[in-house]
């Protein structure tokens, strides 16, 4: 048999790709990088990378970075809730998991953005448990009902209660990651059985251009303490906070996620880091970051060709839209994305259920993307020789009258070869008329209905429940909010 | 070059966004010794006119528009201290202080309002990025400003807002300034519901803005 071929797409030529790295190498020692958090100046310090007096600005040799790189691990894996079933992030494996921390919903039946609440989140995790195509949880929306200062650790602790599929999450304050890592920790039951099985990435932003705030740095410092990986999302916006370039964004985009990195090695050797991102080509006209921009997605695509050339996980904002509701953009610009990320060979591709510039999550766009992503999988499965000899043996006897519909062959293949779609219509017309001119909007919500209806809860032991719940309440109280929403469940 | 043709070279020079001809057509009009005021209304405003409507018509985007704005910063950076000079006073649409609220460190959006309104006749005083409630009315007070413009991108932030007309209210302060609020989740409805006297979708909307609720204007 000849080995089957996975389909790649690569933008970048070997040569540009180390172009880039070296422009991103050489700006961090030219002109370095700012980083507004003392923890990591002393790190870095000690590094011999001392920041220039009375300033946090750093510039880090080229040494340093390339020794960090070199103790970065080229591959993660990630387990679910119950530590049994694990996930490889790296090489061309792709991991689909909504887009994140929508600040909105759209509600269906009123086909408007509105805040989400507490049942919304568990109904968003509900559904994101039933998705075959979806392989992690992220904590993808935030709950209204309760205050901002909780917001962050709040919307893990339901995902923990309601979902069993590894989380890609983050903080919104300094003093969020304990609660969320106790979190993580209680339902591993140690710290060393999370550094060894992680549960959840964190992801942590520099701020464009070149500056890693404290919050995230921070975030950095923690999770590789923690043996958590951080995902790294450098977010440029041509024009506006990097180069109009796409290859001169990607310069700024090494450079600071390189710089994230060392921060993280600095603090642990081995930890684990994603080279991630979420750039986008600023539209001009509106002040916008269409993130269903063709040219994003080629900036996505060329730094995940980068991130791999430095032989680390990668991850992009892919498989999205900027529509306000699900229609023909939101699925041009979502399956674009997918397939995109798929045949880019992108570890983590975080997009489906987002519209509007990663500000709105949809549980109807979520098995919609659902779908999509099945046939991204399919897409990169690529097309394999079956059979020795394909097929002049099953020809053997050939009749004008031959049927490949009882061939068993046939019975043997279909099923393999080819995936059958849920929500995209195959009807003849007649049949779509009579059925009653559903479309895919309307397939949807019910399949989002029948789902919700299907879910069970994931069995979750009743120490490490309550143990979730002490936990969250402690640290509200801690915070000087007394008292959670109530849950139906 | 007469008057007309230099006019005309700085009308050209703020359209074209080209910073260095802006400020040079100014100190030549200072050392010819022309009327400045004069200056300002013929040679540079219609300028950023033309640009306001460029952008209207879909000519222009933002680098343009941005770039138009600076160039008026360097012809008005040559002509206002010599304006001082004479005890003169630009005609002026009012004073502004601006800024993104606090916990809201983007401020490209702010920054182009900024600009725009400094371009458009404005005294702007810009506090920048992450900026207590109580600094905006500090500010406001000390430079006895007309409009507070408050920014804000996030959602979570936007609620500061509404916190703002709050605590103006609170200090009996709420008749002596307008409040403008802008941002990618602020809207007319928001603008309404804080109870703030507008809101502008971009730059340019929000120069017409601030000139219809100008106190000069007439």
């Amino acid at each position: 048999m000849i080995e089957t071929k996975r389909p790649k797409l690569e933008f970048l030529s070997q040569a540009l790709v180390e172009k880039i790295v070296d422009e991103g190498l050489a700006l961090l020692e030219k002109q370095g990088i700012f980083v507004e958090n003392e923890a990591a100046l002393k790190l870095l310090a000690a590094a011999e990378a001392p920041a220039a007096r009375d300033t946090q600005r750093v510039r880090l040799g080229r040494k340093l970075v390339l020794d960090c790189l070199s103790s970065t691990p080229p591959s993660i894996t990630m387990y679910d809730r119950s530590g049994d079933k694990s996930y490889f992030v790296g090489g061309d494996q792709i991991h689909f998991d909504p887009g994140s921390a929508a600040v909105s919903l759209l509600d269906h039946n009123t086909q408007e953005e509105r805040k989400a609440g507490t049942a919304d989140l568990v109904d968003f995790y509900r559904l994101v448990e039933t998705l075959e195509h979806i392989n992690f949880h992220s904590t993808g929306l935030i709950s209204a009902d309760v205050p901002p200062v909780i917001a962050d650790c709040y919307r893990l602790y339901l995902g923990l209660l309601y979902g069993s599929k590894p989380f890609v999450t983050g903080t919104f304050r300094v003093e969020s990651f304990k609660p969320m890592k106790e979190f993580l920790v209680a339902v591993r039951g140690g710290e060393e059985e999370l550094a060894r099985k992680p549960l959840a990435i964190f992801d942590a932003c520099p701020s464009p251009p070149l500056k890693w705030s404290n919050l995230t740095t921070q975030s950095l410092i923690d999770s590789a303490r923690a043996g958590i990986p951080s995902e790294l999302i450098s977010m440029g916006m041509t024009g506006a906070t990097s180069l109009a370039t796409i290859t001169g964004t990607l310069v700024q985009h090494v450079a600071e996620n390189l710089c994230g990195l060392v921060i993280c090695q600095l603090a642990k050797r081995g930890a684990p880091v994603i080279f991630g991102g979420s750039p986008s080509s600023f539209d001009m006209r509106k002040g916008t970051t269409p993130m269903g921009a063709i040219e994003t997605m080629m900036i996505d695509s060329a730094y995940a060709q980068i991130g791999k050339h430095l032989k680390l996980p990668t991850h992009a904002y892919m498989a999205l839209s900027d529509s306000k509701v699900n229609d023909a953009q939101s699925g041009i610009e979502t399956a674009l994305g997918a397939a995109l990320a798929a045949l880019s060979g992108i570890n983590v591709i975080s997009g489906p259920g987002m519209l509007d510039f990663e500000s709105t999550q949809s549980l109807e766009k979520l098995v919609i993307d659902n779908e999509i992503c099945g046939m991204a999988y399919r897409l990169v499965a690529g097309i394999a020789q079956r059979d020795e000899p394909i097929a002049l043996d099953k020809f053997e006897g050939f009749k004008p009258d031959f049927q490949f519909l009882t061939l068993p062959h046939t019975r043997q293949w279909y099923r393999k070869e080819h995936i059958l779609p849920v929500l995209m219509d195959r009807d003849p017309y007649e049949a779509w008329v009579m059925a009653g001119r559903k479309t895919t909007l309307d397939k949807a919500h019910k399949d989002v209905e029948d789902r919700l209806g299907k879910y069970a809860l994931p069995p979750l032991p009743d120490p490490i429940r309550k143990e979730l719940d002490k936990i969250m309440t402690g640290y509200a109280r801690s915070q000087g909010v007394q008292g959670l929403p109530k849950r139906d469940d | 070059m007469n008057k007309d043709d230099l006019f005309r070279e700085m009308k050209k020079a703020i359209v074209d966004g080209d910073g260095p001809a802006a400020g040079r057509l100014a100190g030549e009009a200072v050392r010819s010794g022309l009327d400045l005021l004069e200056v300002i209304d013929k040679g540079y405003v219609p300028g950023i006119h033309e640009v306001g409507e460029l952008w209207e018509k879909g000519d222009y985007f933002l680098p343009e528009l941005i770039s138009s704005a600076e160039a008026m910063k360097s012809a008005m950076a040559v002509i206002e201290p010599e304006l001082e000079r004479a005890r003169l006073h630009a005609r002026t649409g009012g004073k502004v202080v601006i800024g993104t609220v606090e916990g809201d460190i983007h401020d490209i959006g702010k920054n182009l309002v900024a600009a725009m309104l400094q371009a458009g006749g404005f005294e702007v005083f810009d506090l920048g990025a992450d900026v207590k409630l109580e600094r905006f009315i500090e500010k406001a007070e000390s430079v006895g400003a007309d409009f507070i413009c408050l920014s804000a991108l996030l959602t979570t932030t936007m609620i500061n807002q509404k916190r703002f007309v709050a605590l103006l209210k609170e200090k009996n302060l709420r008749d002596r300034f307008k409040v403008l609020v802008g941002g990618a989740p602020a809207s007319h409805r928001w603008a309404e519901e804080v109870g703030a006297d507008g809101y502008a979708e971009n730059a340019v909307a929000a120069v017409k803005l601030a000139k219809r609720l100008s106190p000069g204007r007439s």
